[in-house]
């Protein structure tokens, strides 16, 4: 094993630990801390891909910003164990029952696909740096990109305009 | 082993560096916790910390050895694992910003340069960044695990404070990459050297960027989370012992790190100002130990100007701080950064 099977290993793991962590966890602040673990794994996952700008910005903007929004709203909830609404027994059974047969669709799915015989270029390739990647945005992508920042303003002015008192 | 084979000296070189670095940030913050006594005093006529030692100098070794002997308090109501998480996360956030930043020019030997950085990776600044938008975490976990309103209310004060004040610091950063055309701080610190300090070129980009460090160090005038006449203590009220020792230290480390950032962004990192270091003809390394005694210089100054404002400025009431934060910080930087870029299109056309 070299250094980079070692680390792909480790990430791995920790990143399917911490998202199940975050589905069984009793207590919502250890489900949102156990997220933003995930969403560190994750960046780990993007650097050995070498995307390093999505792993920066990963960090930057959900684990930085949403979850710390996320961990607000629950802090401010008070939300205990006591508080928590106690489901019926059919409900978790339906709930996993559609979680298997969603996991089977994509499986299904998925297995025939021609991805199956691309593999991940790991630690080369140029395209995440972000040189590159800023090239690409504004020279092939730039209308779609322009479209998604005038979208961006418009959610904006929308959160002020519903934010603002009477 | 493969793997260690190879790596072995790279591993060994960094780990020293790293190793000299924490002791460096630990040393700096000790005598910041000093300087700010001694500073203090001098500005409200008075002594300050003079026992210990010849004029106190060893105030801050007397300081550390109390909070390490005195009794470990976990309130019953708290939440025992973040209660004890938080500290470690506020200090762990306010070092890892050190890696990125270049300590001075890299030490050519035998063997090749070896840079006094720990990782000069391609998204330098943008590490820092992340850096900062994680640090809330420490003080949001640490003052709702105490489970007492005051910390739960000022923890969530400093988290709205942080995330408030990072917009208009990376729109500041934003007009000096611009300048540099790279994200690496070595580069940054590079075309400074070649092209003149980005002071010179981006003062108001500077002063938006300082604003925002004082708030994001939670320093005053900014030190709303630990306003002591409305919330007691703030966020680290259950604290004793070592636990709160690592909180007060890390707002000395997180200081003393901001001031390493600012020096590198906005003046020149280690280089030496007004001459050409290079015609000198000295030894290598000598430069290297000169260039770092040049940024430290820098980094006093700066450590200065914290507690100097601290001293001289009160605090600001908390809506102030938000309308200053979105009304006023945050319009001036973006007007910063597309006076910057237009300038910088029209000069190079």
């Amino acid at each position: 094993m070299n250094i980079i099977q070692i680390l792909f290993w480790f990430l791995s793991v920790l990143a399917i630990f911490s998202a199940l962590m975050v589905i069984t966890s009793k207590n919502p602040i250890y489900s949102v801390l156990w997220l933003i673990a995930t969403f560190f794994a994750i960046s780990g996952h993007y650097i050995m891909l070498n995307a390093q700008f999505l792993a920066i910005v990963n960090i930057i903007v959900y684990a930085g910003a949403i979850m710390v929004l996320f961990l607000f709203v629950i802090m401010l909830m008070n939300l205990n164990k006591e508080t928590e609404p106690q489901k019926s027994r059919w409900l978790k059974i339906a709930g996993a029952l559609a979680g298997g047969c969603l996991l089977l669709v994509l499986v299904a799915a998925l297995k025939n696909s021609v991805t199956k015989e691309q593999f991940a270029t790991v630690n080369e390739g140029s395209i995440g740096l972000i040189k590159n990647l800023g090239k690409e945005l504004f020279t092939t992508y730039v209308v779609p990109f322009e479209i998604s920042s005038v979208l961006f303003l418009s959610a904006m002015v929308g959160a002020v305009v519903i934010g603002k008192k009477e | 082993m493969y793997l260690l084979a190879t790596d072995l000296w790279f591993i060994l070189e960094k780990a020293i560096l790293i190793a000299c670095i924490i002791g460096l940030s630990f040393f700096i913050a000790m005598y910041t916790t000093y300087a700010e006594r001694k500073v203090a005093g001098w500005l409200q006529d008075r002594h300050g910390p003079n026992r210990a030692g010849p004029f106190g100098i060893f105030q801050p070794l007397a300081d550390g050895g109390k909070l390490f002997f005195k009794e470990e308090i976990i309130p019953l109501a708290s939440n025992k694992i973040l209660f004890l998480a938080g500290p470690g996360l506020a200090m762990i956030t306010s070092l890892v910003t050190s890696t990125v930043i270049p300590w001075g020019a890299p030490v050519a030997t035998a063997h090749g340069a070896i840079p006094l950085q720990v990782a000069d990776v391609d998204m330098g600044i943008l590490i820092v960044f992340s850096v900062v938008s994680v640090g809330v975490y420490g003080i949001m976990i640490g003052g709702w695990a105490s489970n007492n309103k005051f910390s739960l209310i000022a923890a969530i004060r400093g988290a709205s404070q942080m995330v408030s004040y990072e917009l208009p610091m990376g729109l500041a950063l934003i007009a000096v990459i611009f300048m540099t055309g790279s994200l690496k701080m070595s580069e940054i610190v590079a075309s400074q050297a070649a092209n003149g300090w980005h002071i010179i070129y981006q003062p108001l980009g500077f002063i938006i960027f300082f604003v925002c460090a004082l708030a994001e160090c939670n320093r005053t005038p900014f030190d709303l989370p630990e306003a002591e006449n409305e919330l007691n203590f703030g966020y680290h009220q259950e604290y004793s012992s070592m636990k709160l020792g690592f909180y007060l230290f890390a707002e000395y480390i997180n200081m003393f790190v901001s001031s390493a950032v600012i020096t590198t962004l906005y003046f020149g990192g280690y280089d030496i100002p007004f001459v050409n270091e290079a015609a000198w003809g000295l030894e290598p390394w000598l430069l290297s130990l000169i260039s770092f005694a040049v940024l430290m210089t820098k980094i006093a100054f700066f450590l200065f100007l914290f507690i100097w404002i601290r001293w001289t400025i009160p605090r600001f009431r908390y809506d102030q701080l938000m309308n200053l934060g979105w009304k006023k910080l945050i319009p001036l930087a973006l007007v910063n950064m597309i006076i910057s870029a237009a300038v910088m299109l029209w000069l190079r056309k």
